[in-house]
C-alpha cells in the first residue's frame, strides 16, 4: 500500500502543502480564487513547527486504527488500505479526535464543526494523487510504498 | 466451528469483524431481542432531534449481515445457557448450539424506586430505539419534561427535545452536572452553556415523590411536569453468566482475552463486563461505545483461534452538547495543570511521571488523540518535550527517534 511519508529533515515548513491540499479538497480550479474569497480553509495536513525543526503530519492510514474502531456511527471505514470518512453518516461527536494518536482527524470548519475532515490521498478528488506531495518542493512529503498495510 | 453472539449491537459486531479476520466460513449467529438491524445507540438522541434518519443510525451497511455470513435472529431473547450441552435457549423455545459463546448484552437502565413513580404515566428511559419513537409520540411543543439524571444520557436526552419544547428541567442528585466525567470547573462551563438554551437544572436534590403530573422535591420545591425521563445511569446485563456460575461482580469479569472467569468456551465484552482502568488501576465499568466494540474484536479474534488481549482500557468521552464540545480521558488525580482560553478550558492531571488524564472543553480540543495517546501508553513524561506539551498536544514534543518511526513507517 502506497502512504504518504514524511522526510522531517527536508521540510522547511514553507506551508504549501497546506495551499495545495486545502485547493484539492476545495473544487475550485483557480487557486488564487480559492484563497481569496475569503473561504473556510479546511487542510487536512497540519504542519508542526519550532524554531528549528518543522513537519507535515497527515493521517497515517494506520494498519490498525483506533478511529475507525472507535467512531460512534460507523462513518469510517479501511478499504484497500485508506481509511476513509463518509461524511453523510458522521454526527460530529469527535470520538475520533479523542482516540487519533497523531492528531490528523479534525473538526471539518466547512460544515461548522457538524463532521469531521482528514487526509483521503486525494483518491476522491480532482487530483488523484495527494496534491500536496505533488506541490511539495522539496520532497518532504514522499507518496511510496514501504511495505505497510 | 459453531459462534453465537449474544447482542446485535458495538461489542457483538466487534466480534464479527474479529472472527471473520480469522476465520473466513465458521457459522455465526448472532441473536438480539431488538427486532432493527445493528444501530448505534448513540444516535439515538441525534434521531430525536431530527438530525438523523433511521437509515443513518445504522452501524453498520445492510449488507454486513450477508457480506460476514451472519445468520442473524433478531427479535429473540436468550433465556439461559446451557454450559454443559454447550446450548443457548431462546424465548420462543428454540435452541442454538455454540463451540464458543459470546455474551454482548450491554447494559439497561438502572430504574431508581421514587415514590409514586407507578402513578407517572409517560415515563421512559433513554436507551433504545423504541424509547425515542415512544417519546417522539408524546413529545409536543407544550410538554412539561423533566429528565432525572444529568449525565452525558439525561443531557444528550435534553439536548434532542430543546428543538420540540422550552420547559425542560434535569435534576440530579449531585451539586453539579456530568458529575462522572467533568471537575467542578468544567461543569460549571457546560452548564452555564447549557442553561443559555433554556434548559433548567435543579441540582443536589432528588424526588422525593411523584403524582401523576408533579415531582415533590426533597428541598420542598415541585415540578409540573407531563413527560418524565429516567437517566440515572446503567446496570449491565449479568444474570446469563450468572445464572451458570460465571464471575461476576457488578459486571462480568473476563480476562484479558475476554474469556469469562469460571467458565470455559465463554466470552463476554461490552458494557456489560467490567474493565481495568489502567490509570486508576481499579476495575470498573466502562459503558461506551469504542471500549464495547474493542473487548468485542479481542474476543472474536480469541474465539476464532487468534491471540489477541485487551489491555489498555480506560475511561474516555466525547460529547458535544448545543455546539460545545467535550473529551476526557482517564483519571482526574494528580498534579493539575490548568488553562483558560477564550473558547475553551484544559486541564492535565499528572501523577508518578505520567499523564493520567485530562478535560478538554471547546476550542481546546484540536488534537487531543494526542494526549489520549500519551495515557493509553503511559509514556513516562521525562521521555518527552512536557513544558511544549502542558502547552499543546504536539508530536514535536516526541523524540525524532519515534517520529521517524511512526510517521516514517518503520512500523
Ligand atoms: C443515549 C446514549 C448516548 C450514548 N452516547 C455515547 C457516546 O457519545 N459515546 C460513547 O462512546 N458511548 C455512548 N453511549 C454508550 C454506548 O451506547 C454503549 O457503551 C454501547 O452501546 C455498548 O455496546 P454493547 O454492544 O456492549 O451493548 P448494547 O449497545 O447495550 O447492546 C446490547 C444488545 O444486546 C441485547 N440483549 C441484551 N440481553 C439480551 C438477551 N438476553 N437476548 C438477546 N439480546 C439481548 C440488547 O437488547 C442490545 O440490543 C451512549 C448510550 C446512550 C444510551
Ligand atoms: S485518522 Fe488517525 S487513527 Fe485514523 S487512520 Fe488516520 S492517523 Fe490513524
Ligand atoms: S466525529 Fe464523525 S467520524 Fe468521528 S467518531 Fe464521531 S461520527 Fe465518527
Amino acid at each position: 500500500m502506497k502512504k504518504v511519508y514524511v522526510n522531517e529533515e527536508r521540510c522547511l515548513g514553507c506551508h504549501l502543502c497546506e495551499f495545495y491540499c486545502s485547493f484539492a479538497g476545495g473544487g475550485e480550479t483557480d487557486m488564487a480564487k480559492a484563497f481569496k474569497l475569503g473561504r473556510v480553509v479546511a487542510p487536512r495536513v497540519r504542519i508542526e513547527e519550532s524554531k528549528d525543526i518543522y513537519f507535515a503530519v497527515q493521517c497515517r492510514h494506520c494498519e490498525d486504527p483506533l478511529c475507525v474502531k472507535s467512531c460512534i456511527a460507523g462513518a469510517l471505514t479501511k478499504k484497500n488500505g485508506m481509511v476513509e470518512i463518509h461524511k453523510a453518516k458522521c454526527v460530529g461527536c469527535y470520538t475520533c479526535v479523542l482516540v487519533c494518536p497523531y492528531g490528523c482527524i479534525a473538526p471539518d470548519k466547512k460544515s461548522g464543526g457538524k463532521t469531521v475532515t482528514k487526509c483521503e490521498l486525494c483518491l476522491n478528488s480532482a487530483a488523484g494523487e495527494p496534491a500536496c506531495v505533488k506541490g511539495c518542493p522539496n520532497k518532504a512529503i514522499v507518496y511510496e510504498e514501504r511495505g505497510e498495510q | 466451528m459453531k459462534y453465537v453472539i449474544i447482542g446485535n449491537s458495538a461489542a457483538g459486531i466487534g466480534a464479527v469483524q474479529g472472527i471473520r479476520e480469522l476465520d473466513k466460513d465458521g457459522d455465526i449467529t448472532m441473536i438480539s431481542d431488538e427486532n432493527y438491524h445493528t444501530y448505534s445507540r448513540p444516535l439515538i438522541s441525534y434521531w430525536l432531534k431530527g438530525d438523523v434518519t433511521e437509515e443513518g443510525m445504522k452501524y453498520r451497511p445492510n449488507e454486513f449481515y450477508t457480506e460476514n455470513k451472519v445468520n442473524a435472529l433478531l427479535g429473540k431473547k436468550v433465556v439461559s445457557i446451557d454450559k454443559k450441552n454447550k446450548t443457548v435457549l431462546m424465548d420462543d423455545a428454540s435452541v442454538t448450539e455454540y463451540d464458543k459463546l459470546l455474551v454482548a448484552t450491554g447494559s439497561d437502565p438502572f430504574v431508581p424506586q421514587l415514590e409514586g413513580l407507578d402513578k407517572v404515566k409517560n415515563k421512559f428511559t433513554f436507551m433504545k430505539m423504541d424509547d425515542v419513537r415512544a417519546v417522539r409520540e408524546r413529545l409536543s411543543k407544550n410538554s412539561k419534561v423533566l429528565i432525572i439524571g444529568a449525565g452525558l444520557i439525561g443531557l444528550k436526552a435534553a439536548e434532542a427535545m430543546v428543538s420540540f419544547t422550552n420547559n425542560i428541567t434535569v435534576i440530579d442528585l449531585s451539586e453539579r452536572i456530568l458529575p462522572a466525567v467533568l471537575n467542578e470547573e468544567a461543569s460549571h462551563i457546560m452548564k452555564h452553556h447549557i442553561e443559555t438554551t433554556g434548559v433548567r437544572f435543579v441540582l443536589g436534590t432528588t424526588v422525593k415523590e411523584f403524582s401523576e403530573n408533579t415531582a415533590t422535591l426533597t428541598n420542598g420545591d415541585s415540578i409540573d411536569l407531563d413527560i418524565l425521563i429516567l437517566a440515572v445511569g446503567v446496570r449491565p446485563n449479568t444474570e446469563l453468566i450468572d445464572a451458570i456460575g460465571g464471575k461476576v461482580d457488578r459486571g462480568i469479569i473476563t480476562d484479558d482475552t475476554q474469556a469469562v472467569k469460571g467458565l470455559s468456551d465463554i466470552y463476554a465484552a461490552g458494557d456489560c463486563t467490567k474493565s481495568h482502568d489502567i490509570t486508576s488501576n481499579t476495575d470498573k465499568m466502562i459503558a461506551i461505545l469504542p471500549n464495547a466494540f474493542m473487548q468485542g474484536n479481542v474476543a472474536g479474534k480469541n474465539m476464532a483461534g487468534g491471540v489477541a488481549h485487551y489491555t489498555n482500557a480506560f475511561p474516555m468521552n466525547a460529547a458535544g452538547f448545543f455546539g460545545l464540545h467535550i473529551i476526557t480521558a482517564g483519571s482526574y488525580s494528580g498534579e493539575e495543570h490548568t488553562a483558560i482560553s477564550e473558547n475553551g478550558y484544559k486541564n492535565l492531571f499528572i501523577a508518578d511521571n505520567k499523564l493520567k488524564g485530562f478535560i478538554l472543553i471547546g476550542d481546546m480540543i484540536n488534537n487531543a488523540g494526542i494526549y489520549t495517546s500519551l495515557v493509553r501508553e503511559q509514556t513516562p513524561l521525562n521521555e518527552v518535550d512536557l513544558a511544549l506539551l502542558l502547552e499543546k498536544p504536539a508530536l514535536m514534543a516526541f523524540p525524532a527517534e519515534y517520529r521517524k518511526e511512526k510517521l516514517g513507517g518503520q512500523r
